[in-house]
């Protein structure tokens, strides 16, 4: 993939983002939009550690949490701005990360997913049971970070709609541009060469532990700022964002998208955020299709969406 | 390119007014009726359809027909949210009831707030209502009403000294919470203090160190779902002498039903009417709302309502009479109207509203009950 079509691809996905609000006949869709974003954002992460380095985790809503709640907790008992505390919780969710990446990340397959489900579980449960810090499993109001504000005072008039869809858009642009530059970096090479062989990669020089490790770290990253979003344009937030349904749908909106790209992790975010919203009618039907769609993507598209669909359309040049 | 396709939604719209007869109150509904507090939200949801149908039936209000549109947000305060923004900007709902859980809640009332349209809440903490929002009501008794009400008969039995033992779960940790915050306004000391986690299949342990602390005079149980049978079992196994009082939350025929009459024998909790609609006497003030009511949904559901189903139905009777006597469909209206309701009988209880106080029920609407022979006992 040559640095062209990385920039196709940051033009598609800014593309979309502009011009689908001209067909929004309600400020309700800029709120799915938004939604859509910060998915696909903590979705983008899991394409760097499930697509770049075939590593597994069922328990990255965790970090969504400590994001989540590093935006509802710092500006309560610390004083911190919102936006401070989204890197606060970032910066958190990092060494966290590093700290029980390194044990964890020895084992493999289902003995990582278990361990990684693990930590998903602790995260959630220290949320629930310390009721006198973080409101217990009613929830805890979030701080406004006043961004609606400053801009009125520029002169610019948005709802509250408009703006999360724009913040959370540029925070997908950045994150799909820092995933998309990695890609063809060494170390997105190197985080491929693991992903095909373990054995081969290790035998060429790479660091395996280090680079699953680095791949275990920056969707961790991903993920908190995804959970800050969220917490910071709902102004509200439970441990449900911690939960292990939270988890399964982040690596379940990769693979259906497509887990090595990008843009087809985004597909997959947008796919499984409007489902419910358009199942309204069949409610209760909403699981049945939902997972009759995923046996149908597994079967007749295993790389996922897009990827399968691209290489249709381009035939023979793969 | 946005202003025709907002010129198209018109376009259609008015091209659909030959085939609505009349104009419609659109009125918003969101409740968890799947996910793990589908215990609350599905006999929400049926009561909402269903009193929606029957107010239509019987010539809508102020001869308008409900357009109700109801979501099912699986108890995620995240989709909540976003339906609550659907129902205001896409649905163009004039008023919400739902939020059946208190994240869910506190979710749809930011969007309530927001946009300026009447919300009725169907949770029960207190932070809905405390400080008042503008726009947002509830009907279920706070937790804390609860504590207040169950100290109160614990006072007049001359109890002071008591062991709590409470779920880990929403409800078990609010109400825990709030006991332990009126219990010294109340006269009452919390000697001993234990949890359980929602899932535990045994509570003997607590139990025991709650016995063995000395003095107690009772033991009282906040919790929901299975959590308080386990308790109540665990308690007539060991032979306990003083007595159990259980909360709000398993006030249901079913929970009797779990338990089992013998072990359930003696057991007092704060109930509403409606679960001892059978009882009442002719000329009890809830009496005709109660057993209409239990009659209705017992007939389209071949089922019993809850505590629970009685708080949706509270609360779209409450709406539908506002909007009555607002005699507009507008918001703003509608929320006046509803900030005015004065002395309007519930299954839950009597609500009078007031700009200070957007609950409108006292401790009166909480009546005592006791467990004899497996059925239910009124005590005061």
């Amino acid at each position: 993939m040559g640095s062209r079509r990385k920039w196709i691809q940051l033009a598609v996905l800014a593309a979309l983002i502009i011009v689908l609000p001209f067909f929004f006949p309600s400020s309700y869709y800029y709120r799915v939009g938004a939604l859509i974003f910060v998915n696909a954002l903590a979705v983008v992460g899991m394409v760097i550690l499930i697509g770049y380095a075939g590593q597994i985790s069922l328990g990255h809503a965790g970090f969504a949490g400590i994001g989540a709640y590093a935006c509802a907790l710092a500006p309560e008992y610390l004083g911190l701005h919102p936006g401070l505390a989204l890197i606060l919780g970032a910066v958190t969710s990092g060494v966290l990360a590093l700290l029980i990446g390194r044990p964890i990340l020895r084992l493999k397959g289902y003995y990582l997913g278990v361990a990684t489900l693990g930590f998903g579980i602790l995260v959630s449960m220290v949320l629930t049971n310390e009721r006198a810090l973080t409101g217990g499993p009613d929830g805890m109001s979030v701080a406004d970070p006043g961004l609606r504000g400053m801009l009125r005072d520029l002169g610019w008039r948005l709802s509250v709609g408009e703006l999360w869809y724009g913040v959370s858009a540029i925070a997908l642009l950045i994150g799909a541009w820092v995933a998309l530059n990695l890609f063809d970096s060494p170390t997105g090479r190197a985080m491929r060469a693991l992903h095909g062989s373990e054995v081969a990669a290790s035998t060429v020089g790479v660091d395996v532990a280090r680079q699953k490790l680095r791949a275990f770290v920056i969707s961790a990253l991903y993920a908190s700022v995804s959970g800050s979003l969220l917490a910071l344009q709902n102004g509200f937030i439970t441990p449900d964002v911690a939960g292990f349904m939270h988890s399964i749908e982040m690596v379940t909106m990769a693979v259906l998208g497509g887990v090595g790209s990008v843009l087809g992790g985004t597909l997959g975010a947008a796919i499984l955020t409007t489902l419910p919203q358009v199942l309204t009618i069949f409610a209760e039907y909403e699981q049945l299709v939902l997972g009759a769609v995923m046996i149908l993507v597994m079967i007749f598209l295993p790389q996922g969406l897009l990827p399968s669909i691209a290489r249709r359309f381009r035939g023979r040049d793969e | 390119m946005k202003f025709t396709s907002s010129t198209a939604v018109i376009a259609l719209m008015a091209a659909a007014m030959p085939f609505a007869a009349q104009a419609e109150i659109r009125l918003g509904a969101s409740v968890s009726a799947t996910g793990p507090a589908a215990f609350l939200g599905d006999p929400e949801a049926k009561t909402i359809e269903m009193m929606v149908e029957e107010i239509n039936a019987s010539g809508g209000i102020n001869g308008e027909q409900i357009a109700l549109t109801l979501y099912d947000d699986g108890g995620d305060p995240n989709k909540a949210r976003t339906f609550a923004t659907r129902l205001v900007e896409d649905d163009e709902v004039v008023a919400i009831i739902g939020g059946s859980t208190t994240g869910t809640t506190m979710s749809i009332l930011d969007v309530a707030q927001e946009e300026g349209i009447p919300f009725i809440s169907l949770a029960g903490a207190i932070s809905i209502i405390d400080p008042v929002r503008e726009y947002v009501f509830k009907t279920p008794h706070t937790d804390r009403m609860a504590c207040e009400k169950i100290f109160a008969d614990m006072q007049a039995r001359d109890i002071s000294r008591i062991g709590l033992i409470s779920g880990t779960d929403g409800f078990g940790a609010s109400m825990q919470a709030e006991c332990k915050e009126v219990a010294g306004d109340s006269g009452i000391e919390i000697v001993a203090d234990e949890t359980y986690g929602p899932q535990d299949a045994d509570m003997t342990p607590q139990l025991t160190r709650i016995r063995n602390t000395g003095d107690v005079q009772a033991v009282l149980n906040a919790g929901f779902g299975q959590g308080p049978a386990i308790v109540t079992r665990n308690y007539a196994q060991l032979g306990f002498e003083i007595p159990l009082y259980q909360s709000h939350g398993v006030a249901s025929n079913a929970f009797i039903d779990l338990v089992g009459a013998e072990a359930a024998e003696g057991v007092r909790l704060p109930g509403t009417a409606l679960l001892i609609a059978d009882q009442l006497s002719e000329d009890d003030p809830q009496y005709q709302v109660t057993t209409d009511y239990t009659a209705l949904y017992r007939a389209k559901y071949s089922d019993e309502p809850s505590t629970f189903a009685g708080y949706a139905h509270d609360a779209v009777l409450l709406m539908a009479d506002a909007i009555a006597r607002a005699g507009s469909t507008d918001p703003d209206d509608i929320r006046d109207a509803l900030e005015a309701t004065s002395g309007f009988v519930g299954t839950t209880g009597t609500y009078t509203f007031s700009p200070e106080d957007h609950l409108g029920l006292d401790l009166s609407a909480f009546r005592m009950l006791e467990i004899n022979d497996g059925d239910w006992t009124q005590l005061d």
